[in-house]
């Protein structure tokens, strides 16, 4: 038997979805109040002077919270990251890409399994080591062997002279 | 519970239950007809009770002397164990009162394993209780960021970033989580809120536990269904009060030594270094009492796939009363069961031990073995074992193998009219 929509049903359904819109209406800004607010967006970039870092050496600096790593590779170092065949890597990436000045590695210093900062100069692959869950990353800051499913991300960046880095 | 209505004897008692029955509440909780062989391994309940009123007390007290904020929490804490009267008591109450909970809890958890208490009719008090179970390991992780060290700040950098694992929206999630673009003070804040209000939300959980516990009464030790009220029951007042009171004791002795004489045994030295964005501690692990799926989500090299087994391994729980296939409840009369039952328990103290251990070698090798058991045991054994299994004759009441002989026809007529005199 077939009902035959009545009045009511039309009132009820546009109850419902007047109700469904105010409802969400109420609580998206309930949600959206745990997001970034506007002073933790306003320190988006930091600049950084490199003068002082020798080749071999790392330094680090904070970022949106976040550790960021500059490192001034050796020749060896590049020509090792260079070597790697893409095929060999689980998140295959040319080191040219990731490394546009070969002499400079910038990147976040945030290891992609969980979140912790890796440690330098350690690990299988000569690059850094997660001391969390046993990530190890190559010298261009690669995963090559552990849980982490992706490299080291590289933040956006540029040299604003020879001696200064922009992150941001 | 007793059939017959209950009526205040005073006048004013009448007249105010008959407007808000609380005294007919209180007269059904002390005469709760209760099986009379239950043992001590079911007086977790009323310690678990315990637990969850002394975490809320000690809470308030720490919450009027905490600053929730990254630049002071840590201070704050300090200023808690040296400054405030008898702060250090108070705190190391709370933070070892974690860890008894959790050590409770487990002993709650085994106790329905070990005598089937999740099966039919109990499977909304079994969910109702992997609920609260799932909110005092919320709770726990969030208490144990407030005090704003290394173990705190790393724990929840990778505790937040396993919702990074979620395909496309994870790392909008985990900005969201943040407030931030790493744990910082907005996270701290919305930390604090969620710890306090959590508690809470358990008290609600327990009543509701604790309600549908009392609809089909309590399982008892060799997990038939009873008569009630009747020779197999005493009354909850005075006979469990009693004995859940003895246990509580022994119990406190237990937490109290804790508390006086190795109060940070539980902890992380790392804990007392204040939180530092850029280092992070050489070998984080959790709290011992996650320790299990820890080693669970470490044994699974892929991301995603880690994370959904360590969910799976809690979830599952909620599953059992369908998986475990078997209409016997107790392991008493099940042989095969009862080994079964003893591997899972070595099975996940393996885990938790190898949880604490660095994930590489022979340490990652038994994770792995250990993880997969752990599902067999649920996925495969507990379906399978329900329809092999040869179970042994189960007694028609708790009294019957002390006055009659075995479970035949004319051990129930002669139960039958013992009852009926």
């Amino acid at each position: 038997m077939e009902k035959k929509t009545k009045r009511r049903d039309f009132l009820f359904t546009a109850t419902y979805a007047v109700g469904a819109v105010g409802a969400g209406a109420v609580i998206w800004p309930m949600i959206d109040q745990m997001n970034p607010d506007a002073s933790v967006k306003a320190l988006a970039s930091t600049e950084v002077d490199v003068s002082a870092v020798n080749p071999g050496k790392t330094i680090t600096v904070l970022w949106r919270g976040k550790p960021v790593f500059i490192r001034r590779r050796t020749q060896e170092e590049i020509a090792e990251a260079k070597s790697v065949k893409l095929e060999d890597l689980k998140h295959p990436e040319k080191d040219e890409d990731r490394a546009k000045n070969p002499e400079w590695l910038v990147m976040l210093g945030v290891c992609t399994h969980l979140g912790c900062v890796p440690l330098d100069q350690k690990g299988d692959y000569n690059g850094w080591f997660c001391p969390c869950h046993g990530s190890h990353y190559d010298t261009s800051g690669r995963i090559r062997k552990g849980p982490a499913p992706t490299n080291m991300e590289i933040p956006e960046y540029k040299f604003v002279d020879a001696n200064t880095i922009k992150i941001g | 519970m007793s059939e017959h209505e209950y009526t205040p004897k005073s006048k004013v008692g009448k007249w105010f239950n008959d407007r808000l029955p609380l005294l007919t509440l209180a007269n059904h909780l002390t005469d709760y007809p209760t099986p009379k062989n239950l043992n001590y391994w079911w007086t977790f309940g009323g310690i678990l009770t315990f637990c969850l009123i002394t975490q809320i007390v000690t809470g308030l007290v720490l919450a009027m002397h905490y600053i929730a904020h990254a630049d002071m929490a840590f201070q704050s804490v300090e200023h808690i164990m040296r400054d405030v009267n008898y702060g250090w008591l108070i705190r190391y109450i709370h933070a070892n009162g974690a860890s008894m909970f959790f050590l409770a809890v487990y002993i709650h958890i085994f106790r329905s394993l070990f005598y089937g208490s999740y099966k039919s009719p109990r499977e909304v008090i079994w969910i109702i209780g992997i609920i609260i179970y799932l909110l005092m390991m919320a709770a726990a992780f969030l208490g144990y960021v407030l005090p704003w060290g290394q173990m705190s700040f790393w724990g929840a950098t990778v505790i937040t970033n396993l919702f990074s694992a979620i395909p496309l929206v994870g790392e909008g999630i985990v900005t969201w989580l943040w407030g931030g673009y790493s744990v910082d003070n907005p996270t701290l804040t919305r930390f604090f809120t969620l710890h306090y209000l959590i508690p809470f939300l358990i008290l609600g959980l327990v009543v509701l536990h604790i309600w549908a516990l009392h609809v089909p009464g309590n399982n008892n030790p060799i997990g038939i269904d009873i008569k009630k009220p009747s020779k197999d029951t005493v009354p909850f007042h005075p006979y469990i009060v009693i004995k859940d009171g003895f246990a509580l004791l022994m119990f406190m002795i237990v937490f109290a030594f804790f508390v006086f004489y190795t109060p940070n045994i539980l902890g992380h030295a790392d804990n007392y270094i204040e939180a530092n964005p850029l280092v992070t501690p050489a070998h984080i692990v959790p709290e011992w009492y996650l320790l299990p799926f820890y080693a669970i989500l470490r044994s699974v090299p892929d991301k995603l796939l880690g994370v959904i087994a360590m969910l799976s391994a809690i979830l599952i729980l909620a599953a059992l009363p369908w998986l475990d296939t078997s209409k016997i409840r107790s392991a008493v009369f099940r042989p095969l069961y009862k080994q079964f039952y003893w591997i899972l328990v070595a099975d996940v103290l393996i885990l938790g031990y190898v949880g604490a251990m660095p994930a590489e070698g022979l340490y990652l090798l038994i994770a792995r073995i250990a993880t997969a058991y752990y599902f067999l045991h649920f996925l495969v054994v507990l379906p399978v074992l329900g329809f092999k299994e040869r179970t042994t004759p189960v007694p028609l009441s708790i009294t019957e193998p002390i006055l009659g002989g075995s479970p035949n026809l004319a051990a129930l007529k002669k139960k039958d009219s013992f009852k009926n005199q």
